[in-house]
């Protein structure tokens, strides 16, 4: 038990300590610095942007900058799309996968485009290599996205009155190649050293103890895997994700992966710091995700440590919650991962979060719910904007001054599209909820959306049930992917209807931090005074992680009651 | 003018209650939308009230329906009471002002010259009137012939008579003064019910009352907030489907009027009322409520050194004798060259020397009668002074003018003198040279006097983090002198007019917001420039067009006390959206267990307030919403302190009583609630 509770402190320590550094470079790479990393990428982007024709000093204002971002987005969601539904005649399908049908490649699709990869699929038998790879492609590109919106935002943070925030293909570009693509390479070798396959042959056939001939799923998993977690995307190669024994082989990849995910989130919060010129202020934010974070972890950890209260009663002694967990992981271990994978936008599970304690059910939920401690690549820090612009103006009329952020004026627009964006995380839950449950309330014939009543793709009645299919609509939302995976999931019904919460989850918190930042930047600075709220304080710190609280997780108050905390208190 | 802070009057509430009904009406309602959401829930209550009484089933007992109708219904009266108060409030206020010139007798000018008796109200913009001593102003007016002493106490409550005169600065009277000595012709400068008080009152009666931009951005986010949990309870009924949990719908409607912040949707437009109300309470008219709220967010602030800074006129402060004359001597000759002299210097000189009187042995009655002839100032002598019967010519005057008169004289201009003269002038003082028969006799030093309280005052708004600038005439030295022993942060020296509106665009271009005061025509265009130009009420009309507020006081440091209100004004809309939001923790928890616990009886786990029934909890949560807003309308109406500590300092003070104060403090009420409440059901 003590060396599970070293490897998570260290794990999430050395996350911690390298984001420092890698968030100056990554700061570095986005306002155009000199870095000791310019001999090795400069000649390989050169030919990226000669070969796509783009110019990178090309200065874009921010509805240009959110053009190119859906355009490329669109792009790579219809290529997707049509790639998936014909993968079956494709090459490279040893196994000979079919194709997807329709409205699984459109979930999938617009899954992987999204950073969400909640795969109503499983890799195994669902997905030909080509498949496969394409998806990698995307979750390097998805990653990518987040990250350069995020920059787009840093720039428009800086003091000063612009128009222009740089180029999105610029950013987009160096974050692949410098952010994403050099970890990626190292921890895919790492892994591939692990066990974890790398290759494009078909299933391997083994023979095993008992004499029985297995065949065995492989293929290119050690580089999915590795972007899959730095990526923040948590699309498994396999479908039992993290949890399967060649996609995670022991505690210390399960370690590295886990760290993996941290690394980028918390240095794009450091980045930021560094960006401005203002480490302060990167200090305060990073401080209240922690704490947030560590509110959810701990009662996570201790609940799933305790064990069942059921099994305790029938006399049964355990280590820890262990049903739906790996014993070469611990309780502790995959608790602290369900919720680092629903606090960032991963989703990637090492366990079966349909077998978590209700306590740890209700936090992963709540971690996705709020969604903007650490979050995903780029866009935890997009959502993390929001509610510091709700708390600036809030906590600006309270010391007696309209609100200002790092100089800028906050208006009556600014607080129109910050106020639009937090209603629209609980609107999504809580309407797509909302819909299942009146479908299965009703027990509904679902005709083309699902083979029979709608109570069919519910595995578990009553409060569980429910849970399972808020915590699919809130994966979805929060563009997560991790599943309870409780829930039949691949029918008509939830993979248009998950579909359509992603797309609409990811583009619009993205679309409403990027024209608030873009808005703010074209006002005029005004210095700091004495009478100016400072925004890099503990007391601001609190203002934020209050505006957090009430905001984001008490709409679901009535939503968790019914769901998790009803289940606890029986 | 009544300055009592009585907050609740008789008539007022009276008037008030009636209102309180009248803005029950749905097209009013509807610029609240906070308020707006509470009236229709209201009104579906009313209907299942009805449909129970009718036979309908299921709803519960139709006097639980009833008594949640009931509360809704004053919650929504209880909002409206708010804002008629402040109204009414604001409106007796205006009131007061406006009564002492209904009904005043114009002497009127006709176009041949006769003069008519006519009611004030049938003044026009560009009548004449004629006013008498004893006569009330009835019409705000320019004086365009003659001159007259003034008591303006009505309006200003101070009751020193001021003088007003046709030409300059001070040329302008306003109407329900009393004019107390001479004749002055007026033309009359706006048009019935255009006037500035006109302006105020239509302001704070809400007809012309116009949303500041913040009002704006917080209704907005109100309205996002009442969004919000139009969602969660919509969503609520399929979700409750499921669970097999019937919700009733007075249910469902107290759940979502606890939710929405109804406390400060309740008191907003109260607060803003509240705030331009204070304003005139501190004799300031504003002419938008924007201008109040631009004050609270100030940077800069332009005052005028004279009348501002310091008292306006120059005190001697001390005797400095030449070589070989004795201290005696010099003072004797000081004091008999300035007894004939009228301007405030000169009486200062004697009064120094009266305060010296004990020491050196002067009667001032006995050197009067030594005066045979005075000599008044004149530009071209530039000195004034005094023939004695003896024929002894005492004169005094600047330096230059003093060394001329030695020259002529033959006399030699000291040196030890000489020196004292530049260490005055460069102490920020005013040197004055007496001479007797051409002799240069010593130097008297004048100093600037520092109003009392003015560093205090400046070092407030220095923690409140607006600059203060000094304008003066004076040359730069002098004018650092008494920018640094007043305490301010900058000054212009030298200053033009053009100069200040230079510095207010120059400031604005950094992005800072200025506010200055002024009363000459000369200072229009500033005061048009700065963000608030507030213009005295003894300004000229162009002045007082040119500014966004009036000061019927004329005193300049007013506006330390405008920027107070304007931050007080954001910070109580701040602090009771918080205090608003943090309430529904509490309510939360008294509710959504109550909603569930019958379907699912595990969930009394979260009846962390062990409430009574589902029932009580419901009725106390929803009585808690309503009664707070009453409770909280004297907070509205007076406004949170305002201390300057420092932006963080007073968010973590804030934060503290009224983020924290809102959380704890429903979860004592509502229980309280439903103890009293248990009682009954």
């Amino acid at each position: 038990m003590y060396t599970e509770f070293v490897g998570i402190a260290l794990t999430f320590g050395l996350a911690i300590l390298l984001a420092i550094p890698f968030g100056k470079f990554i700061a570095q790479t986005f306002s155009g610095e000199k870095t000791f990393a310019d001999p090795f990428f400069n000649p390989f982007e050169k030919i990226i942007f000669s070969v796509s024709g783009i110019d990178p000093t090309r200065e874009m204002n921010w509805k240009q900058q959110l053009k190119a971002m859906l355009g490329l987005n669109f792009l790579w969601f219809g290529l997707c799309y049509l790639v998936l539904l014909c993968q079956g005649f494709l090459p490279l399908n040893p196994d000979g996968n079919p194709s997807m049908s329709p409205d699984l490649a459109f979930n999938t699709a617009i899954s992987f485009v999204v950073n969400c990869n909640l795969q109503h699929y499983s890799g195994e038998s669902g997905l030909s290599y080509f498949g496969q790879l394409l998806l990698m492609f995307l979750q390097f590109v998805s990653a990518a996205t987040g990250i350069a919106a995020a920059a787009t935002v840093f720039n428009a943070m800086k003091e000063r009155t612009t128009q222009t925030l740089g180029n999105f293909y610029n950013y987009f570009v160096k974050s692949c190649t410098r952010v994403l693509l050099p970890l990626a390479v190292v921890i895919a070798i790492f892994l591939a050293f692990n066990g974890t396959p790398m290759t494009f042959d078909g299933k391997d056939k083994i023979t095993t103890l008992q004499g029985d001939s297995v065949e065995v799923s492989r293929g290119p998993a050690a580089a999915f895997v590795s972007i899959k977690h730095l990526g923040t995307n948590g699309g498994g190669f396999f479908g039992a994700n993290s949890a399967h024994p060649l996609e995670n082989p022991n505690y210390f990849t399960n370690c590295v992966e886990l760290w993996a995910q941290l690394i980028i989130p918390f240095s794009m919060i450091f980045a930021l710091g560094f960006y401005l010129k203002r480490k302060k202020i990167a200090y305060v934010i990073f401080g209240v995700m922690t704490i947030g974070f560590l509110l959810l972890v701990i009662p996570t950890v201790v609940s799933e440590i305790n064990g069942n209260p059921a099994l305790s009663k029938m006399g049964i002694s355990q280590t820890g919650a262990m049903e739906g967990k790996e014993v070469r992981f611990g309780a502790p271990m995959t608790g602290f991962w369900s919720i680092a994978t629903t606090v960032i936008s991963t989703g990637s599970v090492n366990g079966m979060h349909d077998s978590t304690m209700p306590v740890s059910g209700a936090m992963q939920l709540l971690a996705m719910m709020v969604n903007a401690f650490y979050g995903g690549c780029g866009v935890g820090f997009l959502n993390f904007y929001i509610f510091i612009i709700l708390a600036v103006f809030i906590s600006g009329l309270m010391v007696g001054r309209t609100p200002e952020f790092l100089g800028k004026k906050i208006e009556a627009r600014e607080v129109k599209i910050a106020a639009f964006i937090a209603i629209l995380h609980p609107l999504l839950i809580l309407s797509g909820t909302a819909l299942a449950a009146h479908f299965a309330a009703s027990d509904t014939e679902m005709g083309y959306w699902l083979d029979g009543k709608a109570s069919g793709w519910l595995n578990n009645p009553g409060a569980h049930g429910f849970s399972e299919m808020l915590y699919e609509n809130t994966s979805s939302a929060a563009n997560n992917g991790s599943g309870f995976e409780g829930l039949a999931d691949n029918n008509p019904f939830w993979n248009i209807l998950t579909g359509i919460l992603l797309w609409l989850g990811r583009f619009i918190p993205i679309i409403g931090p990027v024209a608030i930042a873009g808005l703010l930047a074209k006002k005029k600075f005004i210095p700091e005074s004495s009478g100016t709220l400072k925004t890099d304080t503990t007391i601001f710190g609190i203002m934020v992680f209050a505006v957090i609280a009430i905001i984001a997780a008490l709409s679901f108050f009535p939503a968790l009651a019914l769901g998790p905390l009803a289940e606890y208190f029986s | 003018m009544n300055n009592k802070n009585n907050l609740f009057e008789r008539d007022q509430l009276k008037v008030a209650f009636k209102q309180a009904f009248v803005k029950l009406n749905p097209a009013v309602m509807v610029k609240n939308p906070v308020m707006f959401t509470v009236e229709i829930g209201t009104s579906i209550m009313a209907f299942v009230c009805g449909a129970i009484l009718l036979g309908h089933q299921g709803e519960g007992s139709f006097l639980y329906n009833f008594i949640v109708f009931l509360i809704l219904l004053s919650t929504l009266l209880f909002a409206n009471f708010a804002e008629a108060i402040a109204e009414a409030r604001g409106k007796a206020q205006a009131d007061s002002l406006r009564r002492t010139r209904e009904e005043t007798l114009a002497k009127k000018v006709l176009s041949d010259g006769k003069i008519e008796e006519v009611n004030s109200s049938f003044l026009k913009k560009g009548d004449h009137f004629f006013c008498e001593a004893g006569d009330v102003i009835p019409m705000d007016g320019e004086i365009i012939e003659g001159l007259a002493t003034i008591d303006e106490s009505a309006i200003t409550g101070e009751s020193a008579p001021v003088i007003r005169e046709a030409g300059g600065d001070k040329s302008s009277v306003t109407g329900g003064t009393k004019v107390l000595s001479d004749r002055i012709k007026v033309l009359v400068t706006s048009e019935p019910g255009e006037s500035f008080l006109d302006k105020m009152i239509a302001l704070v009666e809400g007809a012309s009352r116009q949303k500041t931009p913040n009002e704006i951005a917080l209704t907005i986010l109100l309205a996002a907030f009442t969004l919000i949990f139009i969602i969660v309870c919509v969503t609520l009924k399929p979700f409750a489907d499921y669970a097999q949990t019937p919700i009733t719908i007075a249910a469902f409607i107290s759940l979502f009027v606890c939710l929405i912040p109804t406390t400060i949707g309740g008191l907003l437009s109260a607060i803003g009322i509240a705030g331009m109300d204070r304003a005139l309470r501190a004799n300031v008219i504003t002419k938008s409520g924007k201008a109040v709220e631009t004050a609270g967010d100030i940077d800069v602030l332009l005052l005028d050194k004279t009348g501002t800074i310091t008292i306006g006129n120059r005190k001697a402060t001390n005797f400095y004798p030449a070589q070989g004359v004795s201290f005696h001597d010099f003072v004797e000759a000081a004091v008999l060259s300035s007894l004939s002299d009228d301007t405030p210097e000169g009486k200062s000189i004697v009064e120094l020397a009266n305060q010296m009187n004990t020491d050196i042995g002067l009667d001032v009655s006995e050197l009067t009668s030594r005066i045979s002839e005075s000599i008044k100032f004149t530009a071209e002598t530039r000195t004034s002074g005094v023939i004695l019967k003896d024929g002894t010519d005492i004169r005094k005057g600047a330096q230059d003018a003093a060394r001329n008169i030695a020259k002529h004289a033959g006399n030699d201009f000291p040196i030890a003198t000489s020196d004292k003269v530049t260490t005055i002038s460069a102490n920020g003082g005013t040197p004055l040279v007496v001479i007797k028969n051409g002799k240069v006799q010593g130097v008297i030093e004048l100093q600037d006097i520092i109003k009392t309280g003015m560093k205090e005052r400046f070092e407030r708004l220095r923690k409140m983090g607006v600059k203060t600038v000094m304008v003066t005439g004076d040359n730069p030295l002098t004018a650092k002198f008494i920018a640094e022993k007043a305490g301010v942060d900058d000054f212009i020296a030298e200053a033009k007019p053009e100069d200040k509106m230079n510095y207010i665009k120059n400031e604005q271009l950094q992005g800072k917001l200025v506010a200055m005061m002024g009363d000459g025509t000369n200072d229009a265009p500033a005061l048009a420039q700065a963000d608030v130009g507030v213009a005295m009420n003894s300004g000229t009309q162009a002045a007082k067009e040119a500014g966004n507020m009036v000061d019927l006081d004329n005193d300049p440091t007013k506006l330390i006390e405008i920027v107070e209100i304007g931050k007080q004004l954001l910070m109580t809309r701040g602090t009771l959206t918080t205090f608003s939001i943090a309430n529904d923790v509490a309510k939360y928890f008294a509710i959504v267990p109550a909603l569930f616990i019958t379907a699912i009886p595990a969930l009394q786990g979260l009846n962390i307030m062990g409430l009574h029934s589902p029932e009580s909890a419901i009725l106390s949560a929803v009585i808690f919403n309503a009664v707070i807003i009453p409770l909280l309308i004297p907070l509205a109406l007076k406004g949170v302190a305002y201390k300057p500590i420092g932006a963080s300092a007073i968010l973590k003070r804030n934060l503290l009583i009224y983020g924290l104060g809102g959380i704890i403090v429903p979860f004592i009420g509502i229980k309280l609630i439903d103890l009293a409440v248990g009682i009954f059901v």
